[in-house]
């Protein structure tokens, strides 16, 4: 009896598996990949974009935003994503493979900025950092008298008399991280360029500017924390000399545990990053695969849903999850992209 | 002879001899009682970081199963649903209930005027209580232009007021609730219009961005699906390849070969199951993305070399005599297997395919890389449908910023250790119900 039931599941099995396969063929729901910082806000809008306009919800994959392009240029058809999210702009080396593989047709929408902040805890010292105390503080070598050598700062103290005599410890983001590549780009690499011989090698040996701009230090004073930036938040809870680096809607959820270091004098908050007043701040943006409008039902309707002041405005529902939104005109201005379908210009 | 030895004195080498009581014997006794003692330890040690363990995700996760609701007095305005009075259902369907939530909220607290304030009280209540009403009003026409008291779900600030995770003594800007939402809650609570339920939305809803509306039944879906697939394909699978290389298979280089490739499989980390899944089910085949089936066939391919282990090892600790025996009377080969050692193997392999089985509903890693990890409203209602499974869920839930997700974070652990225990209980029931002894 146990050998006649097992030797019937098996092809039972197969044979279902090979019927579905077959059946897989349509889609009738959008598919999203991409960045996990746009992923809060994406999901807030599938959801409502489900319960309201008669669509399938949407399915949203976090695959960071490098993970998210590679799918969405890997070519059109409905085993493809329809839309990616990403928190850095398409490269060009990304449009060209999309060329390549017959995603010819992107539109680009941008819906808002994302602060990073550089926080710690409450009850701990106050900071105020420029970018160049925060890349002599966490670059693995930097120039000393002209020379550049292995990171000697221990304590903030160190680094400028006016800041804490407390020891660096900074936790952050991976180098797998949007954050991470936003941290460095907006910091670590202006701060770098602060001093004049670094400007200088930034123009004549580009390779090696970043090398020292890019390389965090390795001697545990800053700490890889992984990608979960509520772990991150934790860890500044239990130890009052760390610091930490994470995007600003988790600030926004835990002020009343954490607080964020000034950067350049500026504050981070809500308005600062709006206006551009708080520099440690980059853009978020989807992109839609023109060839699978009409294809795949309800992308338009989500295109209008996401570019919709309900949405993305001063008021909407995605700044209470933590976007600060784009001035009024740049939201019209993509919002115009999203009805007319305008292609991606670099 | 006895009397020689017992009379023979040892005149040159001395004869050690226990002594009671002397050096030696207490020094054994010690090294016991020591080694008993590092046992207990140990056993004292892991029974402690159980309890810290299970005692710090009850203690955060418990309030998860409780919601906060608000009664609010609610007219069902038929200028907001149906101006022109046709009672046309497609109306009632697309009217603006968001408006007329908002509109009763205002009503509830005509206090309120400032323009932002007006804002802090429409996030007072969920932003679904909308699609409540509207669902009211579709089971119900006759509601439109009545009035009534309706419990409302809270917001998750309110909710996270309630439970006591917001502390009031705060400077105002330094918590998620503000003094006008602290006084509007007093005001309710005053009236004996706050209240805490069971939150059975946790159990019956999927996935959601708003931390009340927030459940575990799509992921708990997802994973039966999941898993439904792996002990379809892994178990049949499994166990036939354990019988051929244990009954049937020939002893050579070959068959050493494929033993020790499987020895090797049950220790390649998993993400490696994932890379060939999308590789070759997703790439190659063209299966859906995110499907418990593909899921499943992934799992599997993991779960395999741990039943063929487990399974191996149970048929070899069946007695050789029973296959002789069985053989001596007439069996054929295979009846004798099918009649007579699978059955008594059948304890162990089952013990080998739950343990199997609970590693693949604790699995993220595989999952990553055919799109399992993927926010997913619907609850899926078939082997091809998006489905996420429990721990992505836990991943998600741990990875988002608003604070309610914490507690539901760790709820959603309960619930994945009571299927841990559930599946280990029914693989000590089905052990107990096969066992037999020879």
């Amino acid at each position: 009896m146990l050998k006649n039931s097992l030797l019937k599941a098996i092809p039972l099995a197969l044979a279902g598996v090979v019927a579905v396969a077959a059946a897989a063929e349509a889609r009738d729901q959008i598919r999203i990949v991409g960045s996990s910082t746009v992923f809060p806000f994406s999901t807030s809008v599938a959801e409502t974009f489900g319960k309201t306009s008669g669509f399938k919800t949407p399915v949203v994959e976090s695959t960071g935003s490098g993970g998210g392009l590679k799918l969405f240029c890997s070519g059109v058809g409905v085993q493809h994503p329809d839309i990616t999210n990403a928190s850095r702009r398409i490269k060009a080396s990304e449009v060209e493979t999309c060329a390549k593989n017959g995603v010819a047709d992107v539109i680009e929408i941008k819906i808002g900025f994302d602060g990073i902040v550089i926080g710690n805890d409450k009850g701990a010292a106050s900071f105020d950092l420029t970018k160049k105390q925060l890349f002599l503080a966490l670059a693995a070598e930097v120039p000393v008298d002209g020379k550049i050598v292995k990171n000697p700062y221990n304590t903030w103290s160190d680094i400028d008399s006016s800041l804490p005599n407390q020891p660096i410890e900074v936790l952050g983001p991976p180098p797998t991280s949007g954050t991470r590549d936003a941290f460095v780009e907006l910091v670590m690499r202006e701060g770098a360029e602060e001093f004049p011989e670094l400007k200088a090698m930034a123009k004549s040996d580009k390779k090696g500017f970043r090398k020292i701009s890019d390389s965090m230090r390795e001697d545990g004073k800053f700490i890889e924390a992984g990608e979960n930036d509520n772990l991150i938040v934790q860890k500044l809870q239990a130890n009052p000399n760390a610091m930490g680096i994470f995007g600003f809607s988790f600030l926004d959820q835990n002020s009343d545990k954490i607080k964020g270091a000034n950067v350049l004098g500026v504050e981070p908050t809500f308005e600062n990053i709006a206006s551009g007043d708080y520099s440690v701040s980059r853009s978020l943006y989807f992109y839609v695969k023109k060839a699978h409008i009409g294809v795949v039902p309800g992308i338009e309707e989500y295109l209008a849903e996401f570019t919709s002041d309900k949405a993305i405005g001063d008021e909407g529902y995605l700044t209470d999850k933590g976007l600060i939104p784009l001035p009024a005109a740049d939201r019209a201005k993509f919002r115009e992209a999203a009805t007319n379908k305008t292609n991606l210009v670099m | 002879m006895t009397d020689a030895i017992m009379n023979s004195k040892p005149d040159t080498a001395e004869i050690r001899r226990p002594s009671p009581g002397g050096e030696r014997l207490k020094k054994r006794y010690a090294a016991e009682r020591r080694f008993r003692l590092y046992g207990l330890c140990s056993i004292l040690a892991a029974g402690l970081m159980l309890v810290f363990l299970v005692g710090s995700i009850v203690g955060t996760g418990w309030s998860a199963f409780l919601q906060t609701y608000v009664k609010l007095s609610i007219t069902f305005d038929a200028e907001y649903l149906d101006p022109a009075g046709t009672g046309d259902p497609a109306q009632l369907q697309n009217a603006d209930y968001g408006g007329l939530m908002k509109k009763n909220l205002r009503d509830n607290f005509p206090e309120v005027t400032g323009r932002s304030d007006k804002r802090k009280l429409y996030n007072f209540v969920s932003p679904n209580a909308g699609y409540v009403l509207r669902d009211m009003v579709i089971a119900d026409p006759a509601l439109v232009g009545k009035t009534l008291d309706l419990w409302v779900k809270a917001s998750d600030d309110i909710d996270m007021l309630t439970k006591g995770y917001v502390d009031r003594t705060e400077a105002e800007d330094n918590r998620r609730v503000s003094n006008a939402e602290l006084a509007w809650y007093d005001k309710l609570d005053n009236a004996d219009r706050v209240e805490t339920r069971f939150n059975t939305d946790f159990f019956v809803n999927a996935d959601s961005r708003e931390p009340e509306e927030a459940g575990i039944l799509g992921a708990v879906t997802g994973s039966l699906l999941t898993l439904l697939i792996t002990l379809l394909l892994s178990f049949p699978v499994g166990v036939m390849a354990a019988i051929y290389l244990e009954e049937f298979a020939p002893k050579n280089r070959w068959t050493d070969l494929i033993e020790v490739n499987i020895n090797n499989l049950a220790a390649v980390p998993s993400i490696v199951f994932g890379l060939l899944g999308l590789a070759m089910f997703l790439n190659f085949f063209g299966f859906p993305r995110s499907a418990p089936l593909v899921g499943g066939m992934v799992l599997a391919l993991m779960t395999l070399p741990t039943i063929i282990i487990a399974a191996r090892s149970a048929l070899k600790a069946v007695p050789p005599s029973i296959r002789e025996a069985a053989l001596g009377l007439g069996a054929s080969p295979l009846q004798v297997v099918t009649h007579h050692v699978l059955p008594l193997a059948m304890p162990g392999i089952l013990t080998g395919t739950i343990i199997g089985m609970a590693q693949a509903l604790g699995e993220t890693a595989p999952l990553l890389m055919i799109g399992m990890i993927a926010f997913i409203v619907d609850i899926p209602g078939g082997f091809t449908d998006p489905a996420t499974v429990l721990p992505v869920q836990i991943y998600l839930w741990a990875d988002s910023p608003e604070r309610a997700f914490v507690e539901r974070t760790s709820a959603a652990i309960m619930v994945l250790l009571a299927f841990l225990i559930f599946m280990n209980f029914v693989a000590v029931l089905l052990r107990r119900k096969f066992e037999r002894r020879w």
